[in-house]
């Protein structure tokens, strides 16, 4: 269940590489995002386009699984929108209610848009990506381990 | 869309827009009187800072805008309204919650816009009216909200004001609401307000 | 006559100043943390999340610790703390297909591909109290003879998990699911409800409906009210990725990842002048692990198609009205609970009313007795 396979393909790969990072921003937890932003320093100076904020969103599911969409209930987002002095633009959308963790990814979105930056934004991010395919292994193993192997007791002939 | 030169919205979103709500709230309540609307907001042009502020603080994600053809024919409008509020800008009058009107003399009828249900008289539109000043007493008010009767001038506003405002007043408890925003003020001029020439 | 009565100010602060204390209990015992409920008591915190129609489960800790675990106390906190934020938009419909399973289990197929995945459930446990979970003890509790040894041998790469009802889509032995059209669901937090509603509209309802509810009336649908021959096509909970569609980044993101448990029931249909015999579905989706809650809400909503089907109405799960109408469990708590507050005038002209009606009584009984 990665990001990639969900990008159509005539979407740039600059556009798939940008919904990675946001993805992986978006479970990066408030620790994990300052301790990034330290390494990265000094971040030139950050306009807030828009308070940030949090607010819901209506998550949807489709009957039957694949059918027409329903609304199943809402969900706490924060998002954040902001400017660095070089121009760029970075937002974040994130669940949850932490309005910090979110205006944090929303910088080190801006950061990772300046071309001489994406580097070292993608390295200082590595340990995060390391961690969430740890935990998505281990409860994988985890379920794996509780998967039902059937004897079938043969009886008669044939 | 061009965010890069996006402007900013409020400074302190929920400090400024109580304060916004609150002017709009007094000037519905007490129709004709010029609220007081200070705010810091530079909005693209031709949008005023006033109404801007008042589409901040009113409108959200689900309450569909529409803009005259003016402020239609200016991008950065539309960019600047829809990043700050989530709003869906519509192009159709009928299906908008909030208009917002830069040249009140080129308007459609108010009869384009949702006049509401007998159900749900609640769902029409409130028209934002930008103007350039409230001078003048062209106009007698009467209707809840005004003791005995009250003066008001604004300009621009339509040729067939009266007109309209009177057809609007037969609707009741139907119609549609106005805004006039402007001038470091705002009027509310209510469905329940009966305007009189003189 | 109207007399206003007003008073009892004092006598509230008190009693809430009560509960405070009540609620903390013996102070000598250190307070529960949000933590702790979030990840000890979780099937408590996910069913305030799916009742309470969001999803935040420190949100939901709060509210079962200020509720003093009183679910649907939680529930309506929850309720009231949704009303005061802004809504930003509507996800990406959630692809359940997509899921990274930690529980499958099918009842129609053994052997399907990905397999049947027990995940941290009750099934087969022994129904006996554990007197060692009261004991204090440091982190002993986990009986891990044969988990970590063994699981980290086990594969951690993605394994295809296909929907059951997509395995026998493809035979063409299960009506497919009405197809996405584009148009926008109806919302019943945004919209009065009119009957009778569209199928999207039960869904929603329904899975924000009481499971206590929801578990008596599935059941009463296999007693024979109602009755549709259910098969479990398949169960699954996971994390499921949330992808937003935000207009000023003009393409879909990621905001992170819920658990979801979703139910397919798969159940028996003659066929029609129209359609020949297959499979029919109710379906189940619900926020967290609460998998009674998903199995009765489809077999609910699998009932309240009868018209759809052909099939015949009179039983209390059939009736959509009565079912969408009372699922509720916030609004039935206001409505039964607000009995308890002042009704004095009121029942004060029920007094006069019964007073009168016995006096005429008595002068009736005299009169005949003459």
């Amino acid at each position: 269940m990665t990001l990639t396979d969900k990008i159509p393909n005539e979407t740039s790969a600059l556009e798939g590489a940008r919904q990675s990072l946001m993805a992986v921003l978006a479970r990066a937890d408030r620790d994990e995002l300052a301790a990034i932003l330290d390494r990265l320093g000094p971040v030139p100076p950050v306009t807030d386009l828009r308070q940030p904020e949090t607010g819901l969103v209506m998550l949807r599911g489709r009957t039957g699984g694949e059918g027409a969409p329903f609304n199943l209930g809402e969900a706490t987002v924060s998002r954040a929108a902001v400017r660095i002095a070089s121009g760029e633009v970075g937002f974040c959308y994130r669940l949850g209610r932490d309005v910090h963790a979110a205006r944090a990814a929303a910088i080190l979105d801006a950061l990772w848009q300046d071309g001489q930056r994406r580097g070292a934004v993608e390295a200082a991010l590595a340990p995060v990506r390391a961690r969430l395919a740890a935990e998505e292994g281990q409860v994988r193993s985890e379920t794996a381990a509780t998967k039902v192997d059937f004897f079938t007791l043969v009886r008669g002939e044939d | 869309m061009s965010v890069q030169t996006l402007a900013a919205g409020f400074q302190d979103n929920v400090l400024e827009s109580q304060s916004v709500f609150r002017a709009a709230m007094d000037a519905m309540a007490r129709p004709g009187r010029v609220v007081p609307l200070v705010c810091a907001l530079a909005p693209p042009a031709p949008l005023n800072a006033e109404a801007a502020a008042l589409v901040l603080a009113l409108c959200d994600y689900e309450t569909p805008l529409w803009l005259d053809a003016r402020l239609a024919a200016e991008p950065a409008v539309a960019e600047f309204l829809r990043f700050h509020t989530g709003a869906a800008i519509v192009a159709e009058p009928m299906a908008a919650r909030f208009a917002l009107v830069a040249e009140p003399l080129e308007m459609p009828e108010f009869s384009a816009f949702a006049p509401g249900t007998p159900d749900y008289p609640d769902a029409s539109v409130t028209l934002i009216l930008q103007v350039s000043g409230f001078a003048g007493a062209g106009w007698a008010l009467q209707g809840p909200g005004i003791k005995g009767e009250t003066r008001f001038g604004a300009a621009p506003l339509p040729h067939d004001f009266t007109a309209r405002m009177a057809a609007n007043r037969a609707l009741f408890p139907l119609g549609v609401d106005l805004l006039l925003a402007g001038a470091g003020g705002v009027v509310g001029l209510p469905r329940s307000v009966t305007v009189r020439e003189g | 006559m109207y007399v206003a009565a007003k008073g009892g100010e004092k006598a509230i602060r008190h009693a809430h100043a009560l509960l405070a204390k009540r609620r903390r209990g013996k102070t000598n015992l250190p307070s529960i943390t949000l933590q702790q409920i979030a990840g000890q008591l979780t099937l408590a915190v996910d069913r305030v999340m799916a009742e309470g129609s969001l999803y935040d489960t420190e949100l939901a800790a709060l509210a079962v610790k200020q509720a003093r675990g009183d679910l649907i106390e939680a529930i309506f906190l929850i309720r009231a703390f949704r009303t005061t934020l802004p809504r930003f938009g509507a996800t990406i419909p959630l692809d359940t297909a997509q899921m990274l399973v930690r529980r499958r289990v099918s009842a129609t197929y053994k052997d399907l591909p990905g397999g049947q995945l027990l995940g941290p459930t009750f099934d087969y446990t022994h129904r006996l109290l554990d007197t060692s979970l009261g004991v204090e003890r440091e982190c002993s509790e986990v009986d891990d003879q044969a988990s970590a040894a063994d699981a980290s041998r086990l594969p951690s790469e993605p394994v295809a998990m296909p929907r059951v009802t997509d395995l026998l889509g493809q035979e063409g032995l299960i009506e497919a699911s009405p197809e996405d059209t584009g148009e926008e669901p109806f919302d019943i937090t945004r919209a009065p409800v009119s009957f009778p509603v569209d199928r999207s509209t039960r869904l929603q309802t329904l899975a924000r409906g009481d499971e206590g509810y929801l578990l008596a009336l599935g059941y009463s649908t296999q007693r024979g009210y109602a009755r549709s021959h259910p098969f479990v096509g398949e169960i699954r909970f996971g994390d499921v990725e949330v992808m937003f569609e935000a207009p000023e980044l003009g393409f879909a993101v990621s905001l992170g990842r819920v658990q979801v448990t979703e139910c397919q029931m798969v159940n028996q249909f003659k066929g029609s002048a129209e359609v020949p015999p297959q499979f029919t579905r109710g379906y189940g989706l619900v926020f967290g692990q609460c998998e009674r809650k998903a199995m009765s809400m489809a077999l609910v909503e699998r009932a309240l198609r009868w018209k759809e089907l052909g099939e015949e109405p009179g039983a209390p799960a059939q009736d959509e009205e009565f079912v969408l109408s009372h699922c509720d469990n916030v609004q039935a708590t206001g409505f039964v609970e607000h009995l308890k507050l002042p009704h004095y005038v009121d029942f004060q002209a029920e007094l006069d009313l019964v007073r009168r009606m016995r006096a005429e009584h008595e002068a009736q009984m005299k009169e005949a007795a003459e």
